[in-house]
């Protein structure tokens, strides 16, 4: 801009050389710093995360082999606890393990085949629904997939 | 080395025509040169806007499912996600506000003045779409308050006379708020919306390059001292642009956008639920407005009260210059002024009520 | 002939009232509503009431025919009328049917019928037996002539109302004077968490007075057995409480009294570690100071407290760091599992034995230790992202200072600016 002006040929030429490189590096440099802590986090922002999966609509109940018939386990689903229970060799089933009473953990108990909550005596049954005790609606069902001996979990549609 | 791409680009594609252009614009310099700045803030915004928005589009999902989580995701778990998601959103507001500060300043300046009259229009239109870019992008994050605020203004939307109800269900893509609604958002906000923005934003640039910078009407155009635009006027545009960028991350780091609970169509509205603080004016006056006046619904004159004056405003450049071309000085500013107090008490009001 | 035939059968089936039947008379109510005072007065309350949505009516408690409208013929003894039963009459009235499964049975077969049964052996039933006829018996309960049914939400037994149905008498000292039985019951029981859970929280569930005392063979619950009725709902408590030492201590010392020896019967309120220790313990009412039982109970006070305070701290952290717009909602879920393993650290405690409580507390600690880190990294992250903004905005300010200098500079002889007289470009 002023360099054009002059290219050092023109008279009465007042300006400085070097203040006015001085001050023609700060603002280059400037402008390059700035420009680079503007592009910096947009390029880090573009490399995927390592876990891509945005929301958790499925999950893995692990192996077959890891659950014997008529037991169950507490697995994580998203933010809430599940339980995963195997009815016999072929059936299995998946609720929300969050008591619909005062939100306790269920659990499963296999000498009633039934699923149970420690904290008040609340009872359901393999359907997720209300047998006994306080609860006031049953447990939100989830499906289950066996995929080769891989267990998922998934939201019913 | 520059010289010399420059020359070769220029035996290409004729450069030399922008040069000349871009080395005769100038700017008046008197007391309301300040406010000559205000377009170009609202242009960088945008600018901003669009690559942040274009960033944003590398994570987002556009499913009722997965849309909150995935904006938690991004705010979360995406380098510096939170600070691309904080700058769009803390930059949208912001542009929309100097749209409104521009466009006072074109009314109290008088530039709407013959042979502006289209670049007066397209502005105003453009301020619609930007609304409309606001309205369509709160909804995107699906969480109560958007969800919510989304249904009270399709609600209001559809109380307009006769083609109410069919905009709202234009709207919604249904008669609720629901998944439908957030895909045609998503459409409205990522591509029609945007290329009609940008259409209309290079006419109105255009149209401004092609007319030169207005000279408010109480002074005379020759006898005022002119800055030329390159360098001088366009350093310190650049310092403007600079501070902006400094203030939004600034707002991103200090008080970054809130991600709220993701929407539940089954609970009741969140208490005390409004729309986003653009809207709030209207939305107040409505709530003001009583249930019945004469023989119309309170809403339905409230409506039709808001269309009419858009109407008028947009038709400011004929009414607010006299038979001579002059501008009315006393009564466009006088409009403006009312305009201002409106929109400024009505905001606050209905931020605290 | 055959026309004669054609108009008669019409004529004959019309007379038929089982065929035909009008709406059935009931001469008992339209008598009694034009009248005044107390003699109108349970024929206007009939109308809501459960027995007469099934058809039934006055004189299917009261004896007499409904049909009559002469009423010396419809209330006289021949038709079986009896007035107003004497109130040690009452119950046998109200068994003559409810006691009856066949006769249920037509109307709700699910019904019990066994409650004229238990009232018999209940308080009660047994004074009011012996002539006592102040004692409650069906309709004090259930009300009369307005019966409603007990998932009725107007009933006096619906869950929500009938503590102060029962606290009519149970609550008035000049009732309950002769009988020499407190009469605070209620009013404790109004500052427990199960009136709490009932009343604001709508839980139905939460026990009331019959749910412990039984209905109609309500007799205070025999003080062994106390922890049995309280461990129908909180089931692992009772159980650990009867493997416990204070089980066979307490059963040998007032004849049982279980929980309530610490937990009170009607006023219990959401204990705390204050039962523990501390100048309102409920230990050292047993335990002196300095005996091994007053340090077992300040050991598990400090196990709970120490629980408590690290998750409470967590928790201000994770607040802190969310006010700061920090994403911490996954470490504010995870609390949620520190703070099972406080209530799981709580029910250990009931078996009175320190090491029991060990796993849960540890698993809890865990979780506490785990989300405060999560906490501190967030806000550590706050710190790095103000700290890059002030990088960005130093960078940003030189330049911009840079460019103001420049600008100075440049204009200090003028140049850029093009004066009025000369300008060619501008229009109106």
């Amino acid at each position: 801009m002023a360099t054009k002006d002059c290219d050092g040929q023109c008279e009465g030429c007042q300006h400085t050389e070097d203040r006015r490189t001085v001050l023609s590096w700060i603002i280059g440099g400037g402008i390059f710093a700035s420009m680079a802590s503007f592009l910096y986090p947009v390029v880090r922002f573009l490399n995927p995360p390592q876990i891509t999966e945005v929301a958790v609509n499925e999950v893995s109940g692990g192996k077959t082999q890891d659950l014997k018939p008529n037991t169950g386990k507490i697995i994580k689903f998203g933010n809430k606890p599940a339980l995963l229970v195997r009815v016999s060799d072929t059936e299995w089933k998946a609720f929300s393990a969050v008591c619909t009473h005062l939100n306790c953990t269920v659990q499963y108990r296999d000498s009633t085949s039934q699923i149970w909550c420690a904290c008040h005596n609340g009872t359901y049954d393999l359907n997720g629904r209300v047998v006994s005790g306080p609860p006031p609606n049953p447990l939100e069902e989830y499906a289950v997939n066996v995929r080769g001996d891989d267990v998922v979990i998934s939201r019913k549609a | 080395m520059l010289t010399t791409t420059l020359a070769w680009l220029n035996d290409r594609l004729g450069l030399e025509g922008i040069r000349e252009v871009a080395a005769h614009k100038t700017v008046p310099v008197h007391s309301a040169t300040r406010w000559y700045y205000f377009g170009g803030i609202t242009l960088f915004l945008f600018g901003i806007q669009v690559v942040t928005g274009l960033l944003l589009m590398f994570y987002y999902r556009p499913t009722v499912a997965e849309a909150f989580d995935s904006v938690r995701f991004i705010m979360t778990r995406v380098e510096f996600g939170w600070l691309i998601r904080s700058i769009h959103s803390w930059s949208a507001n912001l542009m929309i506000f100097m749209a409104f500060v521009h466009m006072f300043s074109v009314v109290f300046t008088h530039a709407y003045r013959s042979p502006r009259e289209l670049t007066w229009g397209s502005g105003i239109a453009l301020l619609g779409l930007l609304l409309g870019f606001g309205f369509s992008g709160y909804l995107l994050p699906w969480n109560q308050i958007s969800y919510f605020a989304t249904k009270v203004g399709a609600d209001v939307a559809g109380s307009a006379p006769i083609v109410g109800p069919a905009i709202a269900r234009v709207l919604r893509g249904g008669e609720d708020v629901g998944a439908a609604t957030l895909t045609r958002f998503f459409a409205l906000h990522v591509m029609f919306l945007p290329m009609l923005t940008v259409a209309l934003i290079a006419f109105h640039v255009i149209l401004v390059q092609k007319n030169g910078m207005s000279t408010p009407p109480w002074l005379s155009a020759a006898n005022v001292r002119q800055m030329k635009f390159f360098p001088n006027f366009f350093l310190r545009e650049a310092m403007v642009w600079y501070i902006a960028l400094a203030v939004l991350g600034a707002l991103a780091a200090i008080f970054p956008w809130e991600l709220g609970e993701k929407a539940d169509p089954f609970a009741s509205a969140p208490k005390g639920i409004r729309p986003e603080w653009y809207f709030l004016a209207q939305f107040y006056t409505l709530k003001l407005l009583p249930s019945h006046v004469w023989f119309m619904e309170g809403e339905l004159l409230g409506i039709l009260g808001f269309g009419l004056v858009a109407a008028a405003w947009a038709l400011l450049p004929v009414w607010g210059v006299n038979k001579a071309g002059e501008a009315r000085i006393r009564l466009v500013s006088g409009a403006g002024i009312f305009l201002v107090a409106y929109l400024a008490v009505f905001t606050y009001l209905g931020y605290v009520k | 002939m055959r026309a004669l035939v054609v108009f008669l059968v019409p004529v004959w089936l019309l007379a038929q009232p089982a065929l035909f039947a009008q709406p059935a008379k009931d001469t008992c109510v339209e008598c009694h509503t034009a009248m005044d005072g107390d003699l109108q007065k349970p024929a206007l309350l009939i109308k809501g009431d459960v027995h007469t949505a099934s058809g039934l009516s006055c004189a299917d408690c009261h004896g007499g025919d409904r049909l009559i409208d002469d009423p010396s013929v419809a209330m006289s003894k021949a038709k079986g009328f009896i007035g107003k039963p004497a109130r040690t009459a009452i119950p046998q009235l109200c068994a003559k049917c409810h006691s009856s499964p066949d006769y249920m049975r037509r109307y709700k077969p699910q019904q019990r019928v066994d409650q004229f049964e238990l009232y018999k052996t209940s308080i009660h039933g047994k004074r009011l037996a012996a002539g006592d006829e102040t004692v409650a018996t069906c309709i004090d309960c259930h009300s009369v002539h307005d019966i409603r049914a007990v998932k009725d939400n107007q009933s006096p037994v619906y869950p929500l109302r009938l503590p102060d149905t029962c606290g009519r008498c149970h609550a008035d000292a000049a009732k309950m004077a002769k009988y020499k039985i407190p009469t605070n019951q209620l009013a404790e029981y109004k500052t427990s968490v199960h009136w709490a859970a009932l009343s604001k929280r709508s839980d139905l569930s939460a026990p009331n007075c019959a749910s412990c005392h039984g209905n109609h063979g309500a007799k205070p619950p025999e003080v062994e057995s106390v922890s049995a009725v309280c461990g129908n709902c909180h089931v692992l408590f009772a159980q650990m409480y009867e493997k416990s030492v204070h089980q066979p201590i307490f059963s040998a010392a007032s004849g049982g009294g279980g929980c309530i020896v610490c937990h009170s019967n009607h006023g219990i309120h959401q204990p705390s570690v204050a039962m523990l220790a501390g100048d309102k313990a409920v230990c050292s009412g047993c335990h002196e100071v300095g005996s091994a039982g007053a340090k077992a109970a300040g050991d598990m006070a400090g196990l709970l407290n120490g629980l408590d305070t690290a998750l409470t701290r967590s928790e201000s952290t994770l607040t802190q760091a969310d006010k700061y717009g920090m994403e911490v909602s996954e470490a504010q879920v995870k609390l949620l599992d520190g703070k099972e393993d406080l209530v799981k650290a709580r029910l250990m405690m009931h078996s009175f034995r320190i090491e029991d409580m060990r796993k849960p507390i540890d698993a809890g600690m865990g979780v506490a230790a785990e989300t405060l880190r999560a906490g501190q990294a967030a806000l550590h992250d706050k710190d790095v992202r103000r700290i890059g903004l002030a990088v960005s905005v130093f960078f940003i300010s030189i330049t911009v200072v840079a460019i103001w200098l420049l600008l100075r500079r440049q204009e200090s002889d003028g140049s850029g600016y093009i004066e009025a007289q000369a300008s060619q470009m501008t229009k109106e």
